[in-house]
């Protein structure tokens, strides 16, 4: 099968990109995304050629590192699928292929293909945790959890934080990565104490991080790899809600009466 | 209040400013909807049309417990400002939105956006215009060609929507109304975080019906005048009534 | 050089608890004066950059990903091993040493593997604790599945995608400690080098992946948990990145090398396709509890395997073991694959595949029930090879997938430099010969959450922090070797790709030092290293600066260290001279194709020791002592 190929080229963060046009022949239908991608490089690179930059790294599916927007859509044309499992047997001979990076103010590109997501990290990082040590735990079977909510709870954790969710969103908007990470710990005992806080440390950081207002378009359920149910936002919309509305700032200061 | 400004400065307090306020208006076009309906009611016994009977209502209500006009004026108040909150935020969240992805892919593909989805902006931005337009034309009686009689509704109306001009506008802002309803009214639940599997038949089934049922029900009274369908307006209508439906 | 591993005295139950309570100490008013850097952020560099901030070391944990959370901890599938017992049959933290040490054909050390069981349990806790969604059963209790090599079930399992889950949950206690500011995380830094000061580990070299810039970190001490090296076959189940640059600069600065040649082919990966082909795709071993392994009876059966009636099928697992069946360990199971596969009765297009077949289970157990277990797993391979093995049988072939041998260490985890310490796939420890499928991610972390933490402290106490800057002269050279390294990879300019050159060294090794080996195979394979790197030192191309993204640069580095290495795994392949789990050597098997163990000779541990450029590896044995499970014949056939 022969492709023609128009990738997005940018040298680095701070130079501006532009298209450039392969023509790839020799693709197979049991090549994968990347490897095609991976033969076109060999080519460059035996030609003196810098290859085309992308990432990638357990090519399962699973690290969430591989990305690219292809023929418009984060992950490509098939659904719940990364990239690196996309396989070439649904394109057809002559088809034009694009091939963009993430594309949103919150990942700025670093060269060609790669983007910097260190934004999720941060969101991680401003609560995503049950606080502990590793020190003696309680035994785990003295809170029973009731498999559907362990398994809902999955649901959400199964989110390899990709970013396709913030590609495909025309507004970019990255609540459905921030939500699943969530609701994975709200849903779950051992994420009660610190639930309401968690979420509203977890909402403000993707706020400073620049990602955009989510409008329920639901392209980012669409779109994502593990198809992780725009439900989770809505749940921590509520979360947020109660954490920000309701829920006691003050529980000890002393009260008057009147 | 505090604590409903520290939430007003994040992006999820704005949008469920939007879906709050957008849930006030949208209570708003329902009544509005069902009060228009009156038009297809007739005349009372004294030969004075139901809907002229009605905006009367509208403001004597609450009397005399409240002065006339009271409950009106709050209704009034709560709209502007529910409607003054919902543009004003909606347009600091686009901002945001543009600033959060100001590049588009080369031939960006929908996976399963609606379109009425997409077209919320075009839609709302359609609709304010009209808003603007429809208090002019039957709140202030600025707009038509036709003596404009404040309190006389169904002549009003009658007078108005013989105009093919007017019925063409009125029944395109009824269908940006249809479409920013289709997706708004699921959507604000979706923000307020009430959605959830199991209630999502039901909350997207009421925006669908929500949508076809208030296209029609608004649509109808233009093209039924137009289409020469309602009777005209009995002479010697009434005097004491002095303002239009708002 | 020092190969005192250091067990404590003592029945083995009571090692690990006798030494907890006698080792030193650091005070919590001392700890945050020392520095430690954790190279590596899966599950143990993870966990043990989480643990040990969480104490008060002051940690820079790095990784060449960009996110701690990619690490390949992440694409482990099955599940993790604990001897809880929960089903109660039979389980101990003393039956899982003895599955552990007898899966691994009796070369692991003893002590190390009764820790291991013994810090299992604590692993689930942990986990739990941190909001690992384990599958539970109906009544809420955690649910377990079974897994080769052993008759009881242990293993805990999220899904498809345990090594995930549990790497979430380290990751959100890293995230923790970042967020605390006990934890510098630097991501896209790959370590170059490592630097001794006066025979004290006191740092690395890294190079930032995207401005290219080579700076130094300094410390009291370096953890690595960098994992392993199975992309010295080229085609692995490894991720991409996976390399053994950070082990093998540790070697070239002292650590010695233990039993490099020790690697697991995985029985179930899904069979190569061609020469595009960049890495293979693994099939959990969970989906060995429910398929059955069969080849057809007759070579040239053309039939659709559906049509292929059960009397021309031969089930080759379960006739030959009929006690373990399609449980048998991996390196046996990988053994039989290749067997049928070279005896002319491999499936597929390349005829190096067999079947796993689903129709029993499905037929027995009803779709749904399957489905429940293995829906993802079946999705996955559907993706790849757009067959549905829920009506036609899987096909599969092992590839290399997790290396037992890595860097030396002691009880404590050290290595043989004072002050590096080597955690998870990174060291040699606890597998033996051969790992037990779920044993890897309870030993990651067992080394993560418990292990180091305290271990470290023994090293720490007796070394005072003292601040050595990273501008110190010490760092400087070695930055300055590091930077000539990439120029030379740069100045190269020839016109072969870094991936043709690795899949040309890739394909020796799996050929010569892969699922079987013998004497000729590993002459051979040590006769073209060095002239595959004498091609790679004349035709390599790398486009491009070093002063930016460069993977083409990336790539080379790691490839010029495989090389090396992989001259050491050959020799240290061909200097044993025995077959011993996943060590098969042609020359020593029994009458029916068993590995066959050279107890008296190589009951011990090989450990190579760098000696310079021009001289060869220098050899030191640490022998194993077999007292809580006395030495016996590997046996899964009754």
């Amino acid at each position: 099968m022969k492709l023609h190929l128009r990738i997005w080229r940018q040298k680095d963060g701070s130079s501006p990109g532009q298209f450039g046009e392969y023509d790839l022949d020799g693709v197979r239908d049991e090549m994968s995304f990347l490897e095609m991608l991976d033969v076109l490089n060999e080519q460059l690179i035996d030609g003196g050629e810098e290859p085309v930059a992308f990432d990638s790294d357990c090519r399962e599916g699973v690290c969430g590192m591989c990305s690219l927007v292809i023929n418009g859509k984060a992950h490509g044309p098939l659904a719940g699928t990364t990239t690196c499992q996309l396989y070439m047997r649904h394109f057809n001979e002559g088809d034009v292929v694009t091939i963009e990076p993430w594309r949103s103010s919150a990942f700025p590109v670093l060269r060609d293909l790669i983007v910097d997501r260190s934004a999720f990290d941060r969101i991680m990082q401003a609560g995503g945790y049950v606080t502990l040590h590793s020190g003696p735990k309680p035994e785990p079977n003295s809170i029973p959890i009731e498999p559907e909510v362990a398994e809902q709870a999955l649901d959400a954790a199964t989110c390899i934080g990709c970013g396709a969710c913030v590609a495909a969103c025309p507004n970019g908007s990255a609540m459905l990565y921030t939500a699943a990470k969530v609701s994975h710990l709200g849903l779950l005992p051992q994420g009660q104490p610190e639930r309401y806080g968690r979420v509203k440390k977890m909402v403000d950081q993707m706020d400073q991080e620049g990602f955009g207002a989510c409008r329920n378009y639901a392209e980012c359920e669409a779109q994502c790899p593990k198809e992780i149910s725009i439900n989770f936002i809505s749940q921590m919309n509520r979360d947020y809600l109660k954490a920000t509305l309701s829920e006691p700032v003050d529980r000890r200061s002393k009260m008057s009466s009147q | 209040m505090q604590r409903l400004t520290a939430l007003y400065q994040t992006t999820l307090g704005k949008k469920a400013v939007v879906a709050v306020t957008g849930l006030i208006l949208y209570g708003f076009v329902v009544g509005h909807m069902l009060g228009n309906l009156k038009v297809f009611t007739g005349n009372d016994a004294a030969g004075e049309p139901h809907i002229d009977i009605y905006a009367h209502f509208l403001r004597t209500m609450g009397e005399p417990m409240v002065p006339y006009s009271f409950l009106l004026w709050v209704a009034r108040i709560i709209l502007i400002a529910a409607l003054v909150l919902h543009v004003y935020t909606v347009v600091l969240l686009s901002r945001r939105n543009h600033a959060a992805r100001h590049e588009n892919y080369a031939d960006p593909r929908y996976s399963q956006a609606s379109a009425p989805a997409r077209w919320m902006m075009v839609s709302g931005v359609l609709l304010l215009a009209f808003i603007v337009f429809h208090l002019l034309q039957f709140t202030f009686g600025k707009i038509g060609g036709a003596p404009f009689v404040e309190g006389a509704v169904y002549a009003n109306l009658y007078h108005a929507f013989h105009q093919w001009f007017f019925v063409g506008l009125y029944v395109i802002a009824m269908a940006a109304l249809a479409l920013h309803v289709n997706h708004g009214v699921w959507s604000l639940f979706q923000t307020l975080g009430l959605d959830n599997p199991d209630r999502n038949r039901i909350f997207r089934l009421l925006a669908t019906l929500s949508s076809v049922g208030l296209f029609v029900g608004f649509a109808s009274v233009p093209l039924l005048f137009f289409l020469g369908l309602m009777p005209s307006p009995p002479t010697g209508e009434a005097v004491h009534l002095t303002e239009g439906v708002m | 050089m020092d190969f005192n591993a250091k067990i404590p005295d003592g029945p083995i139950e009571d090692k690990w608890t006798g030494h907890l309570e006698s080792i030193r100490l650091v005070g919590p008013r001392n700890r945050p004066k020392y520095k430690i850097i954790v190279v590596g952020s899966g599950l143990s560099g993870g966990a043990t950059a989480a643990s040990l901030a969480a104490m008060g070391y002051k940690v820079n944990c790095f990784c060449f990903q960009d996110s701690p959370r990619r690490a390949h901890s992440i694409a482990a599938q099955g599940g993790i091993n604990a001897a809880k017992n929960y089903r109660n049959d039979g389980d101990s933290v003393f039956r899982l040493f003895m599955d552990t040490q007898k899966g691994g054909d009796y070369r692991a050390r003893e002590a190390n593997v009764y820790r291991l069981a013994q810090c299992s349990t604590g692993i689930i806790d942990q986990a739990v604790a941190q909001g690992v969604p384990f599958a539970r059963e109906y009544g809420g209790m955690l649910a377990n599945r079974s897994f080769g090599g052993v008759l009881v079930q242990r293993t805990f399992y999220c899904r498809g995608e345990t090594g995930q889950q549990l790497l979430l949950g380290a990751n959100s206690s890293l995230a923790e400690q970042i967020r605390n500011g006990g934890v510098k995380m630097h991501t896209r830094s790959e370590m170059m080098d490592l630097v001794v000061v006066d025979g004290r580990t006191r740092g690395i070299v890294y190079r930032d992946l995207v401005t290219g810039e080579v700076r130094s970190e300094s410390a009291d001490a370096v953890v690595l948990a960098t994992g392993g090296y199975c992309n010295v076959y080229f085609l692995s189940t490894n991720a991409k990145g996976c390399n053994v640059t950070a082990i093998w600069r540790a070697y070239k600065r002292g650590a010695a090398m233990a039993n490099p040649n020790f690697v697991q082919i995985h029985p179930t990966c899904i069979p190569a396709s061609g020469d595009h082909q960049a890495k293979l795709t693994l099939m959990s071993e969970s989906l060995r509890n429910d398929g059955r392994i069969w080849v057809p009876k007759n070579q040239d059966d053309q039939r659709k395997p559906s049509d292929i009636p059960e009397e021309d099928r031969y089930y080759y697992l379960e006739e030959r073991y009929p006690r373990f069946g399609n449980l048998v360990p991996r390196d046996v199971a990988a053994r039989n694959a290749k067997d049928v596969c070279d005896s002319g009765m491999g499936v597929g297009s390349t005829g190096y595949g067999v079947y796993l077949d689903f129709c029993d289970a499905i037929h027995e157990q009803g779709e749904k029930a399957v489905n429940a277990k293995y829906a993802n797993l079946f999705e996955m391979y559907e993706r790849i090879t757009s067959d549905d093995p829920r009506h036609t049988p899987m096909r599969i072939y092992p590839a290399p997938h997790y290396t037992m041998g890595g860097l030396w260490v002691d009880y404590n985890l050290m290595t043989t430099i004072p002050g590096l310490f080597a955690v998870g796939e990174a060291n040699f420890s606890d597998h033996g010969a051969n790992r037990l499928g779920a044993s890897s991610l309870m030993q990651c972390l067992a080394d993560g959450y418990f292990v180091l933490p305290a271990t470290i402290g023994d090293y720490l106490s007796r070394h005072p922090s003292a601040e050595i800057s990273a501008d110190d002269q010490h760092f400087k050279a070695v930055e300055h070797e590091v930077r000539d390294r990439l120029l030379k990879l740069m100045s190269i300019k020839g016109n072969r790709s870094a991936s043709s050159l690795h899949r040309q060294l890739g394909k020796l090794m799996i050929d010569h030092c892969g699922i079987s080996r013998n004497q000729q195979g590993l002459e051979e394979a040590l006769r073209k290293i060095p002239q595959m790197k004498e091609e790679f030192g004349s035709q390599l191309s790398v486009p491009g600066s070093d002063d930016q993204v460069n993977q083409a640069l990336e790539h080379a580095g790691r490839l010029s260290d495989f090389y090396d290495f992989a001259e050491l795994m050959c020799r240290d392949a061909l200097h044993r001279d025995e077959s011993c789990g996943c060590h098969f050597r042609e020359e020593h098997q029994t009458a029916e194709g068993e590995a066959l163990r050279n107890d008296e000779k190589f009951a011990n541990v090989s450990a190579w020791q760098y000696r310079g450029e021009d001289n060869e590896a220098e050899l030191y044995q640490e022998s194993l002592e077999f007292e809580a499970a006395p030495l016996a014949q590997r046996n899964y056939k009754t």
